[in-house]
């Protein structure tokens, strides 16, 4: 698609940890010739700060049409965190906000409790080194890196960008995890409300928040949630959605 | 300071040959009996040094083959723990070969970096290679090794230009690897050559080679390198092919500590005939 040679990694566990060993085993191989597009906010100084200067249109262009539509700051403002990147675009403009309220939905995948059964790093993690970063990461009592689980493919990586990792510690956010079970609910509810669209599997663990998060709040007062991308590549989930409603 | 492993290179340097250097995956082919006698034959058949790999989950610098002793040895259960421990099984019958681990900083910060240290002193480790800590990031582990009295060595490669250098060629550094493969054939004099001027470090060669002859046509980088240090993998399928019997479906065998060491031996009796 759109010109690309895509190279398959069956590495490892062949997710999205092992595709970024590879690739930087290729760019460490070829730096001459070689620029590394790290995909997320993560990875080696600068990435993570250049992903989130460039995701960052997205806060900026919810403070203003919040302000168009409501005259104000949203009261909360939610996005999936996988590793992190539509999350830190979300949330950094308001991080001066104290009014605004920050939630990130973790991969909760088969339940935190479940061993290598989910993808919250931070809620299921702890700080250490990988990619060339000090973060949170799922991982064993040696320091090996689990695999982890999530439904979604984007959000199946054992970490988290570094300053999801620093805004956890200092609870300017809050992260949650949402399981496999509660971010299907969340996309069939808006499926069936919208026919038009789906989310991503990804995206509907942010609206799983939301559900959550909307019955504690005002009636007056706003979220917005970041839906960070379509579902055609999650059509396999949504087929059976579909099959129900004819 | 440990001085193993300038007396090793001095050991080498006066009958003028490069020293060569083993490296060993840690918990491979299997962690407790012939992992350790393997190690424990490398320098009977003519390592002068030893590299000893620490197994890690993501080894986002290394190839196929220590991904694939890697995944192996932690499915069968090696743990740092275990590493540092066939160190001191080593040292109780040899107090001369430097061992140098090679590895990522992961688990040594989950360890904690001051027990590591200690830990790895008392188990009789010479130096450290970790991949993933630059210059930039020496209070982490390199400083406080130093202190210590654990070798830190770096990295280099053909890619390391002339503004990254002097980073990595530190004056308190003795040591530097300086990795290469078969494409870099025509620059590693040119890398070697600068790595001298920039720094007093001195040098390690490591370069993939495919068989034991090799390393007696191929003469080390320069005059100024110090050691070779062919890198064999000796995948299932290779070692199937020249020593039979030597693993069995990919699992040890009687046969597998003899395979090794007739390679080892092989690559040894090259660079003892080599000259730098």
């Amino acid at each position: 698609m759109l010109g690309a040679e895509v190279r398959p990694v069956t590495a490892g566990a062949g997710t999205l940890k092992d595709a970024m060993n590879e690739a930087l085993r290729d760019w460490v191989t070829n730096v001459d010739t070689t620029y590394y597009l790290i995909g997320t906010a993560a990875g080696p100084h600068p990435y993570p700060m250049m992903v989130r200067d460039f995701q960052t249109v997205i806060g900026d262009e919810i403070r203003a049409q919040m302000q168009e539509a409501e005259g104000s700051l949203p009261d909360a403002v939610v996005a999936c965190v996988g590793g992190g990147s539509n999350a830190i675009g979300t949330f950094y403009e308001f991080l001066d906000d104290p009014s605004v309220k920050i939630y990130g939905a973790e991969a909760g995948g088969h339940g935190i409790d479940v061993e290598n059964g989910h993808a919250a790093s931070m809620t299921g993690g702890r700080p250490g080194v990988l990619h060339g970063n000090r973060t949170y990461l799922l991982q064993d009592a040696d320091g090996q890196i689990l695999e982890g689980h999530s439904i979604s493919a984007g959000l199946d990586y054992p970490g988290v960008g570094p300053e999801h990792s620093f805004l956890h510690d200092t609870k300017r956010v809050t992260y949650v995890p949402i399981t496999d079970k509660e971010a299907l609910e969340a996309f069939q509810l808006l499926h069936q409300a919208s026919k038009a669209s789906s989310p991503r599997s990804e995206s509907a663990h942010g609206l799983a928040q939301v559900i959550k998060l909307a019955p504690t709040m005002g009636k007056d007062e706003t979220i917005v949630l970041c839906l960070s991308g379509r579902g055609d590549k999650d059509v396999e989930i949504g087929r059976p959605l579909s099959r129900d409603a004819q | 300071m440990s001085t193993r492993i300038t007396d090793a290179f001095a050991a080498c340097a006066r009958p003028n040959r490069p020293a060569l250097v083993t490296y060993h995956h840690g918990g491979r082919p299997r962690p407790t009996t012939t992992a350790s006698a393997i190690l424990k034959a490398l320098p009977g058949a003519g390592a002068d040094l030893i590299e000893l790999g620490m197994p890690f989950s993501d080894p986002m610098a290394d190839g196929p083959g220590i991904q694939a002793a890697g995944q192996r040895a932690l499915k069968a259960g090696q743990t740092l723990t275990r590493t540092l421990a066939m160190v001191a099984e080593f040292r109780k019958t040899d107090t001369t070969t430097p061992i140098v681990l090679m590895g990522y900083y992961n688990p040594i910060y989950i360890h904690g970096v001051d027990a590591f240290i200690a830990d790895a002193l008392a188990a009789g480790v010479d130096g450290l290679i970790i991949v993933d800590l630059p210059p930039e990031e020496d209070d982490e582990l390199c400083v406080p090794a130093l202190k210590a009295g654990l070798n830190f060595i770096r990295l280099t490669t053909p890619t390391t230009d002339d503004r990254r250098l002097p980073a990595v060629l530190e004056e308190h550094l003795r040591l530097c690897l300086l990795c290469l493969d078969d494409r870099h054939h025509r620059r590693r004099d040119q890398v070697a050559c600068r790595g001298r001027r920039g720094g007093q470090a001195d040098q390690g060669a490591h370069r993939r080679c495919r068989s034991p002859s090799v390393s007696a046509s191929r003469r080390p980088t320069t005059r100024r390198s110090w050691a070779a240090m062919p890198m064999v993998s000796w995948s299932a399928r290779r070692c199937a092919t020249l020593w039979p019997g030597s693993l069995v479906d990919g699992k040890a065998s009687p046969g597998t500590v003899a395979a090794v060491t007739t390679l080892v031996s092989g690559l040894a009796s090259g660079v003892r005939r080599a000259r730098a």
